[in-house]
């Protein structure tokens, strides 16, 4: 029976398919095409000039539309913030309107959104064109020699003749970032987990340091593997509960438990001093010797054993070397880690978590590792800080400093190595650096502080990455294996994993 | 392909159900796949083939029911009782997915070689011995390398293996997730609609690799598809369900023929039922 349906079916399709043919075949069905491409030739022209008009208005319209609510924008908060100032009158305070200083800047913003907009609808600034990939192999191609020369200026930067002590205590604090970026570039750049918390490893390092040696004598090289151990431990810990929590849910997770560790620093107050913090936290050592000016009885001194005069600078150039040899063990582990089949679990589940399961991948442990990992190298840069300033207390763990790390993550370009150590030095060398700017009294005139400005121009700088490159820095990804030839892939294709 | 009794089936579902709150996406449903042949799983769309496919591969714990493995050594795995990373890992069972879920950002070779990990992480002796650069792992890289490269030449891809997956054209990206599955090293392939999305000439050149995957590297294959031409030509088993109920099970021939089956085709939309009709009587 069902075999005759099926013939019924078929019989009647075959028919239809041949009267279709028929029609086609037929002069009145040749002759209404002729007609439809002649109308479509004779309108082709016609359309032409109309869709370049279109285009035309397009262009010039939509910017002047977005520049006039950028305009709109800024005026509406002008009002409360910039129109009146109060000034002293005789007899109380009077106001003085500002009216001067608010188009100034509706016309800045007005005029800057209109460049903006003029730029990005000729695809140069923020749509990469269709051909992402070789924009993404010139920008590979660009700083495949940056990252050399910045390890050789790291190098010879304390023997530099403008290298004082403010220099290199800056480059210790930026170096001590660098390390921290590149350590949660781990976490949030390969394996794609939002960790909002990351400045507790930091503080576990810290405290583990400066607790080891305060009850055991450990000294700093004892110490910091350690360190490392533990902080990595807590790794784990953090882990477990965040296993199954994706996205939001998991960066507030992880910034519940940064926080716990911070409040349970500071009010642990028998173990850890609490708000007191802990101090006389044991300077590193030279292979013994130590950087005091005065040598202890029957012991030598650095300075005393090389024959040099002492200088406090010896310290601060030894700790210099010290968390830049950190970090660059950080980088190579990383860069090695990435070519090894758990850093590619680690970017494959970035990618999809789900296919990852399917390929007999175990995420539990993927995950575990990149959090222990990712920890470790928080836990080193920690202990280095206490040795660094002698002196500990919870306040240097505060929330803050998470964001700011993770700011330098992705402003970086997360997964990228010389993203994130670019946006260290701008984000904590330039901020530092701003400070002391001199060039900015010389344009705008003495009375301009550049101190007062510089959390304005560190906003504007952050805006201005996010809308230029919206994936960071160096957003593009590097294979970590290739047949023929590497090519770098576009920030377009790269997930940046959902937690 | 005829099967012979002496071999035990490398797949035996038996009562399987699955139930979402009230609702029941498959009921009670037991077949077997034999070693060796392409058993293709049919069905109006929500008939529960890809719930089916969730059970098997461990995506989904099954209400009720036994899946049992069985691996050319005669080692059983029940896969219900198995962590999902664990069936594809152990028990020798890899699958592709309905709606592509390659690495996009990664490039054809790097994903085929995410699907070696197995070997791969245990070569490297859990990333330690990996660091320190030891011989054993570099062997076993380059034996990788050689796999997937010879995989990518399999699927024609060769010459794309530098590109990410995400650039890769749809009928391309197809067949790279059956070689990154087959990577795996299984015993049974699981594919949810590989034919979906590609034209005629794809779609025959499927054909070809899914017969080649059964007769050169003598692998199962269990198989969704709703492209009648794939499943007439290649199946050699097929199981066909409908709101979650097994309602028929032979060889294409017996399918044709089947009564229920068409009933259960003709309860859809008549252009559609046309179509199917057509192509299965073709």
């Amino acid at each position: 029976m069902s075999g005759n349906i099926f013939a019924h079916v078929s019989y009647f399709a075959r028919q239809l398919k041949k009267t279709v043919i028929a029609a086609q075949n037929s002069h009145i069905v040749r002759g209404l095409k002729e007609a439809a491409i002649a109308a479509q030739n004779s309108h082709l022209a016609q359309r032409l000039k109309d869709a370049a008009i279109a285009a035309q208005g397009y262009h010039i319209g939509r910017p002047l539309k977005e520049a006039a609510i950028a305009a709109a924008v800024a005026f509406l908060l002008c009002i409360p913030m910039f129109v009146f100032k109060t000034i002293e009158a005789p007899g109380g305070l009077s106001l003085e309107t500002r009216w001067g200083l608010v188009g100034a800047i509706v016309t800045f913003a007005f005029l800057g959104k209109l460049i903006l907009g003029l730029l990005q609808s000729e695809h140069v600034l923020t749509k990469m064109p269709a051909s992402s990939a070789f924009i993404a192999n010139r920008w590979s191609d660009m700083f495949k020699f940056v990252g050399p020369a910045m390890i050789v200026f790291a190098v010879i930067l304390p023997f530099l003749p403008f290298s004082d002590r403010y220099i290199m205590d800056l480059a210790v604090l930026v170096l001590t970032y660098v390390m921290l970026g590149w350590g949660l570039n781990i976490v949030v750049g390969l394996a794609g987990l939002l960790d909002l918390g990351y400045v507790a490893f930091y503080a576990v390092g810290a405290y583990s340091y400066a607790l080891l040696a305060a009850h055991f004598g450990f000294s700093f090289w004892i110490c910091l593997p350690l360190a490392g151990i533990l902080a990595a431990f807590w790794g784990i810990i953090l882990g477990f509960p965040v296993l199954r929590l994706r996205g939001d849910y998991l960066a507030i997770v992880t910034l519940a438990f940064g926080e716990i560790i911070r409040v349970v620093l500071l009010n642990w107050y028998e173990f850890t001093g609490g708000p007191d913090g802990l101090s006389g936290i044991p300077r590193p050592t030279f292979f013994g010797l130590e950087f005091s000016r005065w040598p202890q009885e029957g012991e030598e001194t650095f300075h005393t054993f090389f024959g040099l005069d002492y200088s406090s600078l010896h310290r601060i150039i030894f700790l210099y070397y010290i968390i830049l040899i950190l970090a660059l063990i950080t980088n190579w582990v990383t860069i090695r880690l990435r070519k090894l089949p758990i850093g590619r679990a680690w970017e494959a589940m970035r990618e999809d978590e789900i296919a990852c399961k399917s390929l007999g991948i175990n995420t539990v442990m993927t995950k575990l590792s990149a959090f222990a990992i990712g920890a470790m190298f928080g836990g080193f840069a920690g202990s280095f800080f206490a040795t660094k300033q002698g002196f500990i207390s919870p306040e240097s763990f505060v929330f803050l400093e998470s964001a700011i790390i993770l700011a330098i993550v992705v402003l970086g370009g997360m997964g990228s190595q010389i993203g994130v150590a670019i946006a260290a030095v701008v984000l904590i060398g330039g901020l530092e650096y701003l400070r002391e700017l001199t060039i900015s009294k010389a344009i705008f005139g003495n009375s301009f502080d550049a101190n007062q400005w510089r959390m304005v121009i560190f906003g504007l700088l952050m805006v201005m990455v996010m809308v230029w490159r919206p994936r960071g820095l160096i957003a593009n990804r590097t294979p970590s294996v290739a047949l023929q030839e590497r090519r770098a892939i576009g920030a377009d294709l790269v997930k940046e994993g959902q937690g | 392909m005829q099967i012979s009794a002496s071999t035990t089936p490398i797949l035996k579902v038996e009562h399987l159900t699955m139930r979402f709150g009230g609702l029941v996406a498959v009921d009670d449903v037991s077949f077997e796949a034999n070693r060796g042949d392409i058993t293709a799983i049919i069905g109006p769309n929500g008939a529960g083939k890809t719930t089916l496919f969730n059970c098997i591969t461990g995506f989904y714990k099954p209400t009720v029911g036994m899946i049992t493995m069985t691996r050319a050594n005669q080692s059983q795995f029940i896969l219900e009782r198995l962590p999902d990373y664990v069936i594809s890992r152990n028990a020798g069972v890899a699958r592709t997915f309905q709606n592509i879920r390659l690495f996009a950002g990664m490039t054809a070779l790097e994903n085929l070689l995410v699907a070696q990990h197995k070997e791969l992480i245990a070569a490297s002796g859990f990333t330690f011995g990996g660091i320190l650069g030891l011989p054993s792992f570099k062997n076993a890289e380059k034996a990788a390398l050689e796999k997937a490269a010879n995989w990518l030449e399999r699927v024609g891809l060769l010459d794309r293996a530098d590109d990410a997956a995400g650039d890769l054209p749809y009928g391309a990206q197809r067949r790279l997730e059956i070689a990154r599955a087959m990577c795996t090293e299984p015993e049974l392939l699981c594919l949810d609609e590989p034919a979906a999305g590609l034209n005629p000439r794809e779609s025959k050149e499927l054909n070809r690799l899914l017969l080649s995957i059964r007769d050169q590297d003598g692998i199962s294959i269990l198989l969704i598809e709703h492209d009648m031409g794939v499943v007439m030509e290649i199946s050699d088993h097929i199981v066909v369900l409908d709101h979650g109920k097994k309602i028929s099970d032979g060889t294409p021939e017996q399918i044709r023929s089947d009564p229920a089956v068409i009933a259960a085709y003709l309860g859809v939309e008549d252009e559609e039922t046309a179509t199917i009709e057509e192509e299965l009587s073709s």
